[in-house]
């Protein structure tokens, strides 16, 4: 029998894997704006196959967070005030990209649109970035004092983990995009992103696979290795999907790679969710940094309906805009005049 | 300023700016959900053009509620991190639920309805925008559950110097809860009315001013139209029609709210009575309220303070529902504070720069006093106006007057001023306590927290000067941003939200006609149906009703 905190802990990874999953693509098609879409019409394709989902995609990362606050008091109260100024540009990086989503088309003026292509495009990366950043450094650790405070000033948490997590999940997304745009759309937008996924995919995971590598060798279970291995397969069956042009098979796998190499991380850091690096006693844990039973009773029972059911009516929402879209589909610009 | 002091100018700023979207949203949510179904119901064809509309405007403002409220949930951990300590095991839960439960249903259901036009069965459609606002208003419950267990700790038990929960149920059941409640959701709608009926208003006088609509001898309106700019006579019944409505729903809400902060005020009374004495600056204990007082509020000698225009009896009946019973003063409070609490914050270093310094128990009394009445003025104000409106303009249209036209735009603020006055006068009112202590019989003995332990002890003054200027520059362009495109969708009026009404004139290359849903395609869109008779897209089903 798993402990509360045990579960909670697997329903955290739960969380960040739905999170970097769903909003992998729509983070990469962010950036992508300025990379692949060439005209007009073209970035208009690429931000409706997200038009729909993205916000609720986002929303995994505000319940992950919310959860990580109800279950993990302690570990939530340390990594979130350890990592305030990447937090920061975060939370500026996803202001900017929601606002762009809606405020784009909202005046029909080249400039307009071209500055919030760029406010997508930087938004989209940094948020990227910094969660990337923030995953990793919780898995290898943070100059943590006993009370769980980060000491050594501003920028104490930098280091190269978070570099590589950075990265990771920026390369992550990009190629998660482009799988998800040969998915989504028709034309000339789905063609460069075949030939983009052929091309980057193996580079694209390559930080990811050597996070979860490194995470794995530190924390050495020989339990881990299994869903390494699977990740490693994962990218290979997507790469082969890829180049027969099998794009629905090809964003599948890409997401196997995703799930099998975060199950690899959260695995082998358990049980700790945030190492100190100046004393292994001051290691924040799931037993001594959860909350009590009675509050981790009530979220689990509310989960255990809630989840499914989040799950259920957003997986509807895919059916129900499961059309490709192509430069077809999109009406003319809104134009708006005064009257 | 201290690190404290900027994370509280921090959190302060980002809260009240959060909180002119969250009210628009909700109420302007509830009223276009409403305006939908009777378009579903009727099928008339000016519903669907009130939805379009003030859907547009919805969303402009959604997206901005969505953004900043980002910012809310980590500020908790980054910021105030030993507070997120001290109440974790509490304060998150109601937090917890809220993003299961409703953040989620709220986005996903909201693009279902933002791109469901025309692919979606009408009443499937509707569903979806019915399902997305009442989670908003689901949200609302959540996050004000998690706020009143700081204006009334309940359901917890101390362990180890920690509050524990032990009763969900006590927590969302919380009295606080109930009637604050209530009290959020009418003040939305009183945001929602004075939107609706500022905006309706304007574009009723502007068909005047440019002659469309004239006045007949006995008053009574003469519509014309328009239509080659998209002002025809459909339009003005959206315009009266929406006037009303948001006349009424101002009334009705105003009404709600007064009661409801009735009953929250002699809650409060009992809860927090240095919040209320702070807000009536009552230095003295009695019975009486006080409409105007000069001198210096903000003083901590409460003998600077005088009454102006007070109402015997008043204050005593805000507070125990009779005319005689003395209320206590904040000099006969803060003894009792002293001795509950301590009169020096303790030497622990917990403390950080605070630790040992005096504890004062007085929240900054100019602005409770002020806020209280300006929540309470405004709100009032926006009311009579809005019995006004509907007075004025009983015969079908507004008065010429621009300058009654200004101020009805105008008046659009004050709904927004009194609820920000509001949260701005229940929060600072808690100081000095994050986690304000009831010292009646109501509350649990000892829970509490001061302000000064509740921030991150390991974050620089530095860190917290960069967030600051951050947050404050990016807030104040998207302002800019947000409030130019409400002018520009609302001068643009029906058609900048119904491009296809323009199609026929020709304008903008006539390829607009793609969103045909609007002639009433109420099928999935695979049938192939185009009843509308606009510019006929290739296959239907190709063109996306609804594109950014």
């Amino acid at each position: 029998m798993i402990s509360l905190p045990t579960l909670w802990f697997i329903v955290l990874a739960f969380l960040w894997t739905g999170y970097l999953f769903l909003e992998g693509f729509d983070l990469g098609v962010g950036m992508l704006m300025k990379l692949m879409g060439r005209s007009e019409k073209d970035r208009r394709v690429m931000l409706n196959t997200i038009g729909p989902v993205w916000d609720g995609n986002e929303v995994w990362l505000i319940t992950a967070g919310a959860m990580t606050f109800a279950t993990f008091p302690l570990w939530y109260a340390a990594l979130f005030s350890a990592l305030y100024i990447p937090l920061v540009l975060v939370l500026l990086g996803l202001i900017f990209r929601a606002v762009s989503i809606e405020y784009r088309g909202k005046h029909d003026d080249d400039r307009w649109r071209s500055r919030w292509d760029w406010a997508m495009a930087l938004g989209s990366f940094v948020s990227a970035f910094g969660v990337g950043a923030a995953l990793a450094l919780t898995t290898t650790g943070l100059p943590l004092n006993e009370n769980g405070d980060r000491v050594g000033g501003a920028f104490a948490w930098f280091n190269g983990y978070a570099v590589l997590g950075g990265f990771a999940v920026v390369a992550f997304c990009l190629v998660h995009a482009c799988a998800f745009l040969a998915l989504k759309s028709r034309g000339d937008i789905e063609m460069r992103a075949r030939r983009a996924v052929v091309r980057w995919l193996p580079l694209g995971v390559l930080p990811m696979a050597a996070w979860a590598i490194v995470v794995q060798q530190q924390n050495g279970k020989a339990l881990t290795l299994i869903p390494l291995v699977i990740a490693v397969v994962a990218v290979v069956l997507a790469w082969a999907a890829a180049r027969r042009g099998r794009e629905g098979w090809s964003f599948i796998w890409i997401g196997a790679f995703l799930v099998a190499g975060v199950f690899t991380i959260f695995a082998s850091v358990y049980p700790n969710v945030l190492p100190s690096t100046l004393n292994p006693a001051w290691n924040l844990t799931v037993n001594n940094a959860s909350s009590s039973d009675y509050t981790l009773t009530v979220i689990s029972w509310v989960s255990l309906f809630g989840l499914p059911l989040v799950v259920l009516y957003q997986g509807w929402t895919y059916w129900v805009f499961r059309k490709r879209i192509t430069a077809d589909s999109i009406p003319a610009a809104h134009s708006v005049t005064a009257q | 300023m201290e690190a404290l002091d900027i994370a509280r100018w921090q959190f302060g700023i980002t809260t009240v700016y959060h909180f002119l979207m969250v009210p628009l949203t909700i109420g302007l949510g509830l009223v276009v959900a409403t305006l939908q179904t009777m378009w579903v119901r009727t099928g008339k064809d000016e519903y669907l053009r009130m939805t379009k509309f003030w859907g547009k405007l919805f969303l402009i403002n959604f997206i901005m509620g969505i953004a900043t409220g980002l910012v809310q949930e980590f500020q908790f951990g980054m910021a105030w991190s030993e507070y997120s300590r001290f109440v974790g095991d509490v304060f998150g839960a109601p937090l917890a639920l809220e993003s299961l439960l409703a953040f989620f249903t709220e986005s996903v259901f909201l693009g279902l309805w933002i791109f469901g036009w025309g692919r979606l069965s009408k009443k499937l459609h509707l569903a979806c925008l019915w399902i997305a606002v009442l989670a908003s208003v689901l949200s609302a419950y959540f996050i004000l559950a998690a706020n009143s267990w700081m204006q009334h700790p309940v359901g917890v038990e101390m362990v180890d110097g920690r509050p524990v929960l032990n009763d969900i149920w006590a927590v969302l059941t919380n009295n606080t809860l109930l009637v604050a409640f209530p009290h959020q959701i009418t003040a939305a709608l009183s945001v929602a009315g004075g939107f609706l009926l500022g905006i309706a208003w304007y574009h009723l006088w502007k068909r005047r001013r440019d002659g469309i609509d004239t006045v007949n001898e006995d008053g009574t309106v003469n519509v014309g139209e328009r239509p080659e700019i998209g002002r025809d006579k459909a339009d003005h019944s959206v315009w009266i029609k929406s006037l009303r409505i948001g006349a009424v729903v101002a009334m009705v809400s105003f009404a709600g709210t007064a009661v409801t902060g009735d009953l929250q005020g002699k809650l409060m009374f009992d809860q927090q009575p240095m919040k209320m004495a702070a807000a009536e600056a009552a230095c003295h204990d009695g019975t009486s309220f006080s409409i105007l007082s000069v001198g210096d509020v903000g003083a901590k000698n409460c003998d600077d303070v005088k009454a102006v225009i007070e109402v015997p009896g008043l204050l005593s009946f805000l507070a125990n529902n009779n005319f005689d019973t003395e209320v206590k003063g904040v000099n006969t409070l803060i003894p009792e504070y002293q001795e509950a609490y301590g009169t020096h914050i303790p030497d622990d270093p917990k403390y950080g720069e605070q630790a040992g310094t005096e504890i004062d128990y007085l929240p900054v009394m100019s602005v409770t006093y002020w806020g209280f009445r300006i929540m309470i003025g405004f709100g009032g104000v926006a009311t009579a106006a809005a019995a006004f409106a509907l007075w004025i303009t009983r015969k079908g249209t507004v008065p010429e007057s621009k300058w009654l036209m200004r101020l009805a735009v105008f008046g659009i603020l004050a709904p927004f001023g009194a609820n920000s006055a509001g949260w701005i006068f229940t929060e600072m009112g808690r100081q000095p306590f994050v986690v304000a202590p009831n010292p009646s019989f109501t509350g649990i003995d000892q829970v509490f927290m001061f302000t000064a332990a509740a921030v991150s002890p390991g974050v620089s003054r530095a860190e917290m000067i960069f967030s600051l200027s951050c947050f404050a520059l990016v807030y104040l362009a998207l302002l800019v941003v947000e409030v130019r495109l409400l002018f520009k969708f609302t001068r643009g009026g029906v058609p900048s939200a119904m491009p296809e009404l323009l199609s026929s004139g020709g304008h903008d290359g006539g390829s607009s006609g793609g969103m045909d849903s609007a002639g009433g395609d109420d099928g999935t869109g695979s049938d192939g149906s185009d009843s509308s008779g606009g510019t006929k897209p290739k296959q239907p089903d190709d063109v996306l009703g609804f594109a950014y």
